[in-house]
């Protein structure tokens, strides 16, 4: 019964640890590269003016280059649009994801209730470019022209099902005894959950909020067909209107601008990750559970 | 306020998630139909011409489905070596552990890399790497594409499964244990066996991802409208094709562009429901 | 000679889950060949934490601490292999844990496909009858063996981790509180099982169930806060304890 391969199979299992540690801290390669990729060519386009100004025109760029001089200009359209659409984004998909969320997780048996949490997954499993075209059809098309309106429109469908998801997961794991107390106190429902438990599950709503206005803000596909883009700060909501990934992608396309590509890259960027640094640290200190 | 308004409001808010959902079905149905008329529905699934010159005007989608399935799967086998063992460090090797918590961390935040960011970096320092080590002479194309897309869904496929391996029960791996296996054992006949449905469809879910990601594949698949034949050449996914021509398109382009969409829509929708009830059936057993 | 040494033998042994507490406190005791010793004592006085010292199990978790020496045949465990330790010292657990993926048959033969040792079909079908009717199981499932083993009931997946264990041919079988999750029939089966076997194979089984240690059991240990209080023929423990802690335990003044 004893067998000589023990040693081998002891090798094997230390082969294996080795293995799965050595591949798994692989993958923190490309993010070391990506932060250092776009942190070494954009920090030195950072400045005071790169936020105040607008994007230059082609020509200008153009000119600047050739007598040798750095590109003018910065990427405030794009901050500005990125705020008009985002906000107009937030008021809306908030207040409705939060309620929808509410709802579902009131009504767990009802059929509609299950058909609706079936199509939050079907809606967050959409592809965003699909949304652009989606909103295209709705939205551009009958305004005759790309506007900020048609951009949050985007941004809201794709915000909607991740705020409805984590409105009802973290009401779900609340203690039902919560809503008993409040009932039993002779609160009615609306109550109750308007002055206990929406309370209560506060920081998960918060976090989720947080999760899904990281998740869009760098989104570009479903604004390319609905904000199209400007190239000065437009504070108007019924007119094409520029944002920070639609300008990079502008200055990816365009070789004059291509200077100012990782500056913006690196605002994105780092507005992006210190939010999900954010939420991480707010999951770890179980604000989502307690709210304590 | 009293409970029926709120019962009324909370009940319209809900009502909104089914009319987008109908909403955008409908809208791509009516709007994709002019193609599917003029072209009949499988002769534009299967034709492979895509002409825009006025009077010649004659597209089909059978490029671009190949090339988004061809990204996909290539970037399915490229990130199954990295997803993998990070959700075997995370959910078996050191189980709450802060080092977990910290490749924890890094997948997050992979995960929140806005994807023209990640479009970028593919196409200012991985295709010139490409183009060094002579893979191919321009350096986008299927394969720069799908390794760039792998790393974006290792975050996905790698942390629902680390929830999978997390939940298999400790009585059974001390089971193992006890006859005399080594972990490598238990994890390949213990660990595997019991959680390998719930792995299996987190990685049809990171499937779903990858279908629909656009400005990455757009940025370095080289963006020709052919069907590509090998590895290294360049094509178009159903998702770079739209974000190249929707913008200029209007008329039977504009049609052909939203069909694709919706053939898009509709592959992914499946993928998604079959990944949901599976990972539903998993976490029930 | 070998066989009027202790098989196993308990010096000083102490385990720790964190530096301040000690979970079991310098136990020493010779547990003697092919005897069922029971080891008996209150919830949370250490009975199985040194059950589960015997075969490394404290090895899978970095924080426990094991310290003093077990040894088995005169060799100290503590500094063996644990993959070796773990096939002579088989264990079965309070909750049974057939492989839910595995057929009863494979269920059997786990801890050969486990430890990469491969049987020839003649060898395989007759270790999974031997075992199967070793534990009264064979005739039960002997036409449902390509079946799951969580098809089976709570009692008959206990003898089939028993089976499991005896496949192994270990010389000390370590046993969890088998029976706590299992109901009176399946119990009594279990218990004449035992009797059974202790002929081929020396049991150490830890029972919170007085009536069940004085059923089955030659030798008694009484265990109370991480202490070996006392230790000797489970009929004088029981008859005329010793200590003070052994006789309130015994009468039900205390656990």
């Amino acid at each position: 019964m004893k067998d000589t391969n023990i040693k081998q199979r002891l090798i094997g299992d230390r082969l294996m640890k080795f293995g799965v540690c050595a591949l798994a801290m692989l993958t923190a390669v490309p993010l070391i590269a990506i932060i250092g990729e776009v942190v070494m060519n954009g920090y030195d386009q950072l400045s005071w003016s790169f936020f105040t100004e607008p994007t230059p025109t082609a020509y200008k760029a153009m000119k600047a280059m050739q007598s040798g001089q750095p590109v003018p200009g910065g990427i405030a359209n794009g901050i500005v649009g990125t705020m008009i659409i985002l906000g107009m984004a937030i008021v809306v998909a908030v207040p409705v994801g939060i309620l929808c969320g509410t709802y579902l997780a009131e009504h767990k048996t009802k059929r509609f209730a299950q058909a609706v949490s079936y199509m939050t997954d079907l809606l967050q499993g959409t592809p965003s470019v699909i949304i652009g075209i989606i909103v295209y059809i709705w939205v551009v098309v009958p305004m005759k022209s790309y506007s900020a309106i048609a951009g949050s429109v985007a941004l809201c469908i794709m915000m909607l099902p991740l705020i409805v998801r984590s409105t009802e997961e973290t009401l779900k794991i609340l203690p039902s005894s919560l809503q008993e107390a409040g009932l039993a106190l002779g609160g009615n429902r609306a109550r109750v959950m308007l002055k206990v438990q929406l309370p209560a599950a506060f920081g998960g709503i918060f976090t989720g909020v947080l999760l899904a206005i990281s998740r869009v803000i760098g989104e570009t596909a479903p604004l390319m067909f609905t904000a199209l883009g400007c190239s000065f700060v437009r504070w108007s909501i019924d007119k094409p209107i520029s944002a920070v990934p639609l300008l990079i992608w502008e200055f990816f396309n365009d070789p004059n601008l291509q200077n100012l590509i990782w500056g913006a890259s690196l605002f994105l960027l780092m507005f992006v990750l210190t939010l999900n640094l954010q939420l991480n640290i707010l999951q770890k200190n179980g604000i989502i559970k307690t709210n304590t | 306020m009293s409970d029926k308004i709120y019962k009324v409001i909370s009940f319209l808010a809900a009502l909104a998630v089914p009319v987008v959902c109908g909403g955008i079905i409908y809208a791509l149905v009516t709007d994709a139909y002019g193609a599917f008329e003029y072209f009949g529905f499988f002769n534009f699934l299967t034709s492979s011409d895509w002409n825009y010159t006025e009077g010649h005007e004659q597209y089909g989608a059978l490029p671009f489905i190949v090339g988004t399935l061809l990204t996909t799967l290539l970037a399915l086998i490229l990130c199954i070596p990295f997803s993998l063992p990070v959700a075997l460090f995370v959910g078996e090797y050191f189980k709450g552990t802060r080092i977990a918590n910290v490749l924890n961390t890094v997948i997050e935040l992979l995960a929140g890399i806005p994807s023209i960011i990640y479009g970028l970096w593919g196409f200012y320092a991985l295709r010139p790497l490409v183009m060094a080590l002579n893979i191919s002479p321009h350096g986008s194309g299927i394969l720069t594409a799908s390794l760039v897309l792998a790393i974006m869904i290792v975050p996905y496929a790698a942390s629902l499964s680390a929830e999978f391996i997390k939940m298999v029960p400790n009585d059974l791996k001390e089971g193992a244990y006890s006859l005399g296996a080594t972990r490598a054992e238990v994890i390949r006949r213990v660990i595997f066996p019991v959680a390998g449905s719930g792995i299996f469809s987190s990685y049809v879910l990171a499937i779903g991802r990858a279908l629909g990601e656009t400005m990455t594949v757009t940025m370095l698949i080289g963006n020709t409208n052919n069907i590509p034949t090998s590895l290294t050449a360049t094509g178009n996914s159903m998702a770079s094709i739209i974000a190249n021509q929707f913008g200029e398109a209007d008329g039977l382009r504009l049609s052909s562009l939203i069909a694709i969409g919706l053939i898009l829509f509709l592959i992914t929708a499946l993928i998604n429901m079959v990944g949901k009830i599976m990972i539903k059936r998993a976490s029930i057993v | 000679m070998e066989s009027l040494r202790p098989i196993l033998e308990f010096k000083n042994t102490c385990v720790s889950y964190t530096r301040q507490t000690m979970a079991v406190k310098n136990v020493s005791a010779q547990i003697e060949r092919n005897a069922i010793t029971a080891i008996m004592g209150p919830s949370g006085c250490g009975k199985s934490t040194l059950l589960r010292a015997v075969n490394l199990m404290h090895n899978l978790y970095p924080n426990i601490r094991v310290e003093g020496e077990i040894l088995l045949n005169g060799e100290n465990i503590l500094s063996m292999e644990p993959i070796n330790v773990r096939r002579r010292v088989g264990m079965v657990f309070q909750r049974p844990t057939p492989f839910p993926t595995m057929s009863i048959y494979d269920n059997v033969l786990a801890g050969f496909s486990l430890n990469g040792i491969r049987l020839s079909k003649t060898d395989r079908d007759a270790t999974v009858e031997r075992c199967l009717k070793s534990v009264a199981l064979w005739d039960e499932v002997k036409d449902v063996l390509n079946k799951k083993g969580t098809f089976l009931s709570g009692g008959q997946q206990q003898r089939l981790c028993i089976a499991r264990a005896l496949a192994m041919k270990p010389e000390v079988l370590l046993m969890d509180e088998p029976t706590s999750a299992l109901d009176p029939i399946a119990t009594k089966h279990i218990e004449e099982l035992l009797l059974e076997l202790h002929k081929d194979v020396t049991i150490l089984i830890v029972t919170h169930n007085m009536g069940q240690a004085k059923r089955i059991s030659s030798k008694s240990m009484f265990m109370y806060l991480g202490e070996l209080v006392e230790y000797g023929d489970t009929e004088v423990l029981f008859t005329n304890p010793k200590d003070e802690r052994t006789k309130s335990y015994l009468t039900g003044k205390m656990g």
